[in-house]
């Protein structure tokens, strides 16, 4: 056991730490000196102090690009881990501004200050390479959105998702840690890279196998790919709408960012293909048939949604399953889109959970109510445009670079187009997912709402927080080098 | 100079429709566009040398040179011919419209824009080209019949249009496959008039359909198909038996003045074809066909005639004879390609032709200007048996028309004999079987016309018609120069035949091998 | 210069959004269009013949070698012209709309500068991406603007439009989707260097992949060139869409899908229209397969035009024969069977938008009433004669009479048939007569009906300035071409010898 410098550890942990007293901060002060104002001033101050603690965070991320190692890859900073921390952080920010014109809850402090102890779990999260932080990390990250999920105390189907997103939760954590013992168990290790190196053999160890798939099945519920997807529709409508943005956003950088790590770091040698003709076993084929299982699934189900938010969820099973085609390539270019990929899609999945949340005053949430949205609001009817077409990939929004790229990349990974049946599954799902996207679009542009409804009004800060993601769909969606560059670093 | 001429209608036409604000104005400017036209024809007529074959007034210019499309235009002695046959009888026919008051500036315009067809298809020698404008005169016409004529119009004319449209697809058909067998892998085949009459006398347009065209067919074969679907189209517009029967419903349901624009300008269109086209680039095929083909041009002189008898509707009575009158010229050419006999007779055959051209055209459109002068002033009456003794009650009507009836019965100082005594001339040498049984014709349309003249002017008063007014002095002049041509044409047909001489000549050169 | 009309036109669906008034919105969008228009005049008086006219090139995103590429040859310029013409032609027969004005031009612009991307873009992607842009408009113009039959009325009204852009919507990503799986398959195997189709024309794909990249890509642009069996989008949705659309939706978007099957899957892809080395139902090759579907198409569509109550429907199952043509032409593999298809794509987007401004705007929005049998005792011709005349000389046009464009175009297009498969010759060209028997039966029960009774002698509004000048454009527009195809076969020709068009040449061009 090497020692740890505590004061090195400390100095690494910077951004961390200043989320964390920012979330402190705000929840004495809301506790105490703002017990009696209005709630919307609450709201405002805490989400002030939770922006500033942002900003705070990236650009004491931004200002130490070093990258660091700690022993055991227990912390472990690279210009990757430096990116994803300031992709979590920008999408805290502004699920943050999305917040506030939220009025569901008294407990403002809590509710926010959640959102931020939730990005620091991620934060851990990512920049770990130990098998013993990643599990506590994502199980800190996990309570949090528990808490968030079930948030809203007036309301049943808040406590019926929030319960059953723990439920699962809690089993695919069982899963996962079943997995991980597994694996120690087999390679004496707890640290990705010495765990790869052990189970580097000529043949593939059934034990190992067993492993692989609880691992796969943990974050499998993670990050809800079929058939692992159960909670997730009844989480995202149950959700308060920023959490249900939160989850589907924040949570799928992090998790699918790890599940990534383990995977290509403590499995590579263990990877199999899943060619159409030159099938391995290993956990390309695994996640393969996941891929294709929750790109059906998803997309299909989709179709049948009359909740736009269970529309999301189902969706987001199918996105998940697009992500994971990249896993399946597992090259460093694949991994690039797929990061791409998960970036572009939590903006665009944040997005459409914000225009929803600006709604929510409305009681919006068949996707019947959106008739007319155009007339009272247009702005927000032209960012979900934006957002949704976006999730569908239609160029030149970013969600579209993103598929291309994924199928790109998992088409040149070797051995030469094995994976094609796979991408082409892909791409007729997406054509189905145009369909669904489509059907809500047409009840914001097409259908004529009631005659007398007034325009909506929209807070300075919800407005602010759309627009802004609607304004990075787009330019990263035109300029998709931005994102690039940085990756490339790696 | 011939681009100019067919140009000159063209504008005249928008002219009329864009400038002319009421029927008179229209009228004033159609007439004054087709007389500008008949002088340039008369002044074209007046320049061409009439002692050299070819061409003459050619105008070439690329036009598609990828696909061998060139602007070509030109006349020899047929040309001429035509252009002041359609410059005469259209002028004629808008001149018979003046006092119509149901034609008003759309319909002078169509008689304009029909008119540039004409022009346009007696003048190009690129096939495309000439497509073009054998396609053009055909909307003008049709609209001309569907929106002025009588109660069956819309049928007569969409029968007029399928018909003559199936046979110019099929005349399509035909030379696109000339066009194929005559191109080359790196150069365009061969749309050319002059050229594919040259390269089908020298025998390489024969050799081309049998190693180019892979159709398994033999050579001759190939040239009897492509034949006969050239043939097609010309039979339909000339209305050879049986292709005919778009004619009788066509003439009579138009307008008088329409009909006399069909009968005197658009069935020679036909004819034309038949001497332009069919004879010097088929010259093999139609002498292997031309049993076949006398046949046809017996049948359309005989049976019109006999069809014509049993009428009891003048207009309908001169359709059927105008179609018999159209088959003396198939019946000449036909023989005119045979391979053996003398060549004078050939020669005889064709410069009947083409005095039967021009003294159908002014014959029957007399008639048929009388027929709209009469209709004018019955309002639509114009049975055989629903008259009588007009020549007592319009005597100056019932005279000039009786000249114009005999002038298409042939008598001799008119105009319709010189034409059919040539071809006649020709005929019973080259084809005397022919000859013989198309004499009956000639008897049978005697016969009815002078049927007619009996019914209509002969005999007891009608007395609803005892009132009907004579021929105004404004219609007794429009009518003196035309009486004037037909005795001028009887009594000195070298007029014409002078024209036409080194033209016909050089046919006759095309037929022999 | 050239690019500005992708650019002019974005712009100029924003201004249009955000314009004040109606006609201002309006007149925006006439003005967009008219400069693009000028900016492809300009252009194309300029080319010198067999250039290659590169407008752009930087790197986009240098990670995938993919740059931002705008170039124009020949064939790009050509069909450059003939969006410049439908764009402007398609908003002066929308002048009437007054519903939503401002966003009913936003989305037209949008979807015309899709439009000019495509045919500029000169990499793969930048080619899918500005495809990609059309679709959404277009399902919105139809959505929201469409018309429908006068029986269906309100919600059952809405329903058949949604049916109608949705089904257009659908087929269209469908189709691209192919063509985006054939797309990453291509960057892959090329080795991932460039997606620019100078890099990609030289690349040696191998023949294997060609074999099955081809149909791929040819299949998924051919879905939006309306090739049988898979055309069922265009007569609904050309009938359903509002005339503007219609006009844009035949005469430029299908050309977009067979200006992809020219432009990517058969100048990548050559040997992929090589024979099998085996037959099945007596076909040999991919080519034998699409020139089979593309006769059927041609005949198919004709004969249940024939049979169209719809006057709309009539218009639309016509362009899908007419496309047949196009596909036809290019399944040639000759100089003039491919000369003829891109005229043709030309001469039909202009005859098409003609028709359909005829049946939408001038009939449609004065009679309400699309029904042939209701139209016919109206005697249209002798209340709105400019429409009677018009649609005569479309219809002519349309037909392939000798004059207009449709026939040089359609007559090359024989020709090279002819040389290469000549049995689908003589079906495509009873294609052709029941094209001429359709046009009739349309024209005469449209315009020349009998009068039942005389209760339809209601005045109908006259036709006004803006229609009778999109009109003329489009009339003169067909009647040059067709009098004097040079302009444009001295645009396609070239273009044509090329070095891009290297490998179809070299395989089994004739």
């Amino acid at each position: 056991m090497n020692a740890v410098s505590y004061l090195e550890l400390l100095r690494l942990t910077l951004p961390e730490i200043a989320l964390t007293v920012a979330a402190l901060l705000l929840l004495t002060l809301d506790l105490t000196l703002l017990r009696p104002s209005p709630l919307a001033r609450r709201f405002s101050v805490a989400a002030f102090i939770a922006c500033a603690g942002c900003l705070a965070a990236i650009a004491l991320v931004a200002a130490s690009s070093a990258t660091a190692s700690l022993p055991d890859g227990m912390f472990v900073l690279t210009p990757l881990t430096h990116v994803v921390h300031i992709v979590l952080l920008v999408l805290a920010l502004l699920t943050v501004l999305l917040s506030t014109a939220t009025r569901f809850t008294d407990h403002v402090g809590e509710y926010i200050a959640l959102i931020l102890f939730a990005t620091v779990a991620m934060m851990f999260l990512i920049a770990t390479e130990n098998l013993l932080l990643i599990f506590v990390a994502l199980e800190f990250l996990s309570l949090s959105l528990y808490i968030l999920t079930g948030f809203d105390k007036h309301s049943r189907q808040s406590a019926e998702g929030a319960l059953k997103y723990f439920l699962f939760g809690g089993m695919s954590a069982g899963f996962l840690l079943f997995g991980m013992s597994l694996l120690y168990g087999l390679s004496g290790s707890i640290e990705l890279p010495r765990i790869a190196a052990a189970v580097s053999g000529p043949s593939l160890d059934p034990l190992l196998l067993i492993a692989i798939v609880m691992v796969a099945i943990g974050f499998g519920f993670k990050v809800a790919a079929a058939p692992f997807h159960l909670w997730a529709p009844d989480a995202y409508q149950g959700a308060p709408t920023v959490s249900a943005g939160f989850i589907a956003s924040s949570s799928k950088v992090a998790s699918f960012f790890i599940f990534a790590q383990v995977v290509t770091l403590a499995l590579l040698p263990a990877a199999g293909t899943a060619g159409y003709r030159g099938y391995t076993p290993g956990w390309v084929p695994v996640i393969a048939i996941i891929a294709a299982l929750s790109m059906v699934l998803g997309n299909l189900a989709a179709i049948a949604q009359t909740s736009l938010r269970r529309l999301l969820a189902y969706s987001a099973i199918g996105h998940a399953g697009y992500m994971l085609i990249a896993f399946a390539a597992h090259t460093p270019e694949s991994l690039s889109a797929l990061l791409y990929y998960v970036i572009t899609y939590a903006l665009a999945s944040l997005g459409a959970f914000g225009v929803l949340g600006a709604l929510e005053a409305e009681g919006v949430d068949r996707i019947r109510d959106l008739a007319g949205l155009n007339r009272r609001a247009p702005g927000m009817a032209f960012c979900l445009l934006i957002f949704l077409l976006s999730l569908a990939g239609i160029p030149p929004l970013s969600g579209f670079f993103g598929k291309f790229f994924v199928f790109a990349a998992a088409l040149h990974a070797e051995p030469h187009l094995s994976l094609l049946w796979l991408v082409l599954l892909a791409v007729a799902m997406s054509a189905v997912s145009l369909y669904y996207y489509l059907g809500v679009l047409k009840q914001v542009y097409v259908t004529e709402g009631p005659a007398d409804a007034p325009p909506l009004r929209i807070a300075p800060p919800t407005r602010i927080g759309v627009w802004l993601l609607a304004a990075l769909v787009v330019i990263l969606g035109c300029a998709p080098s931005l994102l690039l560059n940085w990756f490339s670093i790696h | 100079m011939i681009t100019a001429l067919t140009l000159l209608p063209v504008f005249g036409g928008f002219a009329v429709l864009l400038l002319a604000r009421s029927r008179a104005a229209a009228r004033i400017l159609a007439v004054a566009v087709a007389v500008a036209a008949l002088a340039l024809a008369i002044f074209i007529w007046h320049s061409f040398n009439p002692s050299t074959p070819g061409m003459q007034f050619e105008q070439w210019h690329a036009w598609v040179p990828s696909l061998g499309i060139a602007y070509h235009v030109g006349v020899d002695g047929l040309g001429v011919l035509m252009l002041a046959v359609s410059a005469m009888v259209v002028l004629m026919s808008l001149a018979a419209s003046w006092s119509n008051s149901n034609h008003g500036p759309v319909y002078f315009a169509l008689v304009l824009f029909l008119e540039a067809g004409l022009f346009g298809t007696f003048t190009a020698l690129n096939f495309i080209h000439w497509f073009i404008f054998w396609e053009l005169s055909l909307i003008p016409a049709f609209f001309l019949v569907r929106l002025w004529g009588g109660q069956g119009r819309a049928r007569a004319a969409t029968q007029f249009f399928l018909y003559t449209m199936v046979g110019s697809i099929a005349l399509l058909l035909s030379f696109l496959a000339i066009y194929l067998a005559t191109s080359q892998p790196n150069a365009p085949g061969c749309f050319d008039f002059v050229q594919l009459a040259q390269l089908a006398h020298s025998g390489q347009l024969t050799t081309a359909l049998a190693q180019n065209l892979h159709w398994g067919l033999s050579a001759d074969t190939t040239g009897m198909l492509l034949f006969w679907a050239a043939f097609l189209g010309f039979a339909v517009k000339t209305a050879v038996v049986p292709f005919h029967t778009w004619v009788p419903a066509a003439y009579s349901e138009a307008s008088s003045e329409t009909t006399m624009l069909l009968t005197g300008a658009m069935s020679k269109m036909g004819v034309y074809g038949f001497l332009r086209i069919l004879l010097p680039i088929f010259p093999q095929e139609m002498q292997r066909a031309l049993t076949p083909l006398l046949w046809l041009a017996v049948a359309t002189i005989v049976l019109p005639a006999f069809a014509a008898w049993v009428q009891r509707d003048l207009k309908r009575t001169f359709a059927y004879s105008s179609v018999n009158h159209l088959g003396y010229c198939v019946l000449g050419v036909c023989v005119a390609a045979k391979l053996a006999g003398s060549e004078i007779e050939k020669a005889a055959a064709l410069t009947g032709v083409l005095l039967q051209i021009f003294s159908h055209a002014l014959t029957a459109s007399a008639l048929f200007w009388f027929i709209a002068l009469l209709e004018r002033r019955t309002e639509g009456w114009r049975g055989i048996d629903e008259f009588g003794g007009l020549r007592r009650v319009v005597p100056v009507f019932s005279g000039l028309m009786g000249i114009a009836i005999f002038a298409s019965l042939g008598l001799p100082g008119l105009n319709g004999f010189p034409g059919e005594f040539l071809i006649f001339k020709g005929a019973f040498p080259l084809a005397p079987w022919a000859a013989s049984i198309s004499v009956l014709g000639l008897l049978m349309t005697a016969i009815f016309l002078l049927t007619v003249i009996q019914k209509v002017f002969s005999g007891p008063v009608n007395p609803r018609w005892e009132l009907l007014p004579d021929l105004t002095t404004a219609e007794r002049l429009a009518f003196v120069p035309v009486i004037a041509l037909m005795f001028l044409i009887g009594l000195y047909p070298q007029l014409i035949t002078g024209m036409v001489h080194a033209t016909v000549m050089q046919w006759v050169a095309g037929v022999r091998f | 210069m050239l690019a500005w009309t992708i650019y002019l036109s974005f712009l100029g669906a924003l201004a249009s959004r955000l314009a004040p008034s109606k006609q201002a919105a309006r007149i925006l969008a006439l003005l967009t269009a008219l400069a693009g228009l000028a900016l492809t005049i300009a252009a194309a008086l300029h080319w010198q013949p067999g250039e290659l006219l590169t407008v752009a090139r930087v790197p986009w995103i240098p990670q995938l070698g993919i740059e931002y590429h705008l170039a124009a040859d020949g064939i790009s310029l050509t069909l450059l012209l003939l969006t410049g013409i439908a764009a402007t032609a398609g908003i002066l027969f929308s002048w009437n709309i007054e519903n939503r004005t401002q966003e009913f031009f936003a989305f037209f612009l949008v979807l015309i500068g899709g439009v000019y991307g495509v045919f500029l873009a000169f990499d793969l992607f930048l080619l899918f991406v500005f495809y990609e842009i059309a679709i959404i408009p277009k399902y919105f113009l139809i959505a929201i603007w469409g018309s429908v039959p006068r029986d269906a009325s309100g919600e059952k009204a809405g329903a058949q439009r949604e049916y109608a852009a949705m089904k257009l919507a659908l087929y269209s990503f469908a189709g691209s989707a192919l063509v985006l799986a054939g797309m990453a398959a291509t960057w892959s195997v090329s080795g991932g260097k460039s997606l620019s189709f100078d890099a990609l024309t030289r690349y040696p794909f191998p023949v294997h992949f060609q074999m099955w990249a081809f149909p791929l890509v040819f299949l998924g642009f051919a879905v939006l060139a309306g090739m049988w069996p898979f055309h069922t989008w265009a007569p609904t949705g050309h009938a359903a869409a509002p005339t503007a659309a219609s006009m844009l939706l035949a005469g430029v978007v299908m050309k977009l899908g067979a200006y992809g099957c020219l432009r990517v899957a058969m100048m990548l892809f050559p040997a992929g229209l090589g024979p099998w080395g085996f037959h099945f139902l007596g076909l040999g090759s991919w080519r034998d397969v699409f020139a089979v579907l593309a006769v059927i198409g041609i005949v198919y569509g004709a004969s249940v035009a024939l049979v169209q109550r719809d006057f709309k429907f009539v218009i639309g199952y016509s362009s899908v024969s007419h496309m047949g043509f196009v596909l036809l032409g290019l399944m040639t593999l000759t100089r003039i069977g491919l000369d003829g298809a891109v005229l043709q794509m030309f001469s039909h987007g202009v005859i098409a938008g003609l028709l359909f401004a005829v049946v939408g705007r001038m009939v449609y929005d004065r009679t309400h009433t699309r029904q042939l049998h209701e139209l016919s005792p109206m005697r249209l011709a002798h209340y709105i004669p400019f429409a009677a005349v018009t649609f005569i000389l479309a219809g002519m046009a349309s037909i392939g009479l000798p004059g207009f464009s449709g026939f040089i175009a359609e007559f090359q297009v024989i020709v090279g048939t002819w040389r290469a498969l000549p049995w689908m010759a003589i079906v495509a060209g009873i294609g052709i007569l029941v094209g001429i028997a359709f046009t009739w039966r349309a024209l005469t029960m449209a315009f020349f009906g009998e009068p039942v009774a005389r209760s339809h002698e209601h005045a109908l509004p006259p036709i006004t300035l803006p229609e009778k000048i999109a009109s003329l454009l489009l009339i003169a527009t067909t009647l040059v071409v067709g009098l004097y195809p040079r302009v444009l076969t001295d645009l396609i020709l070239p273009s044509l010898n090329s070095p891009l068009f290297e490998g179809l040449r070299k395989g089994a061009w004739r």
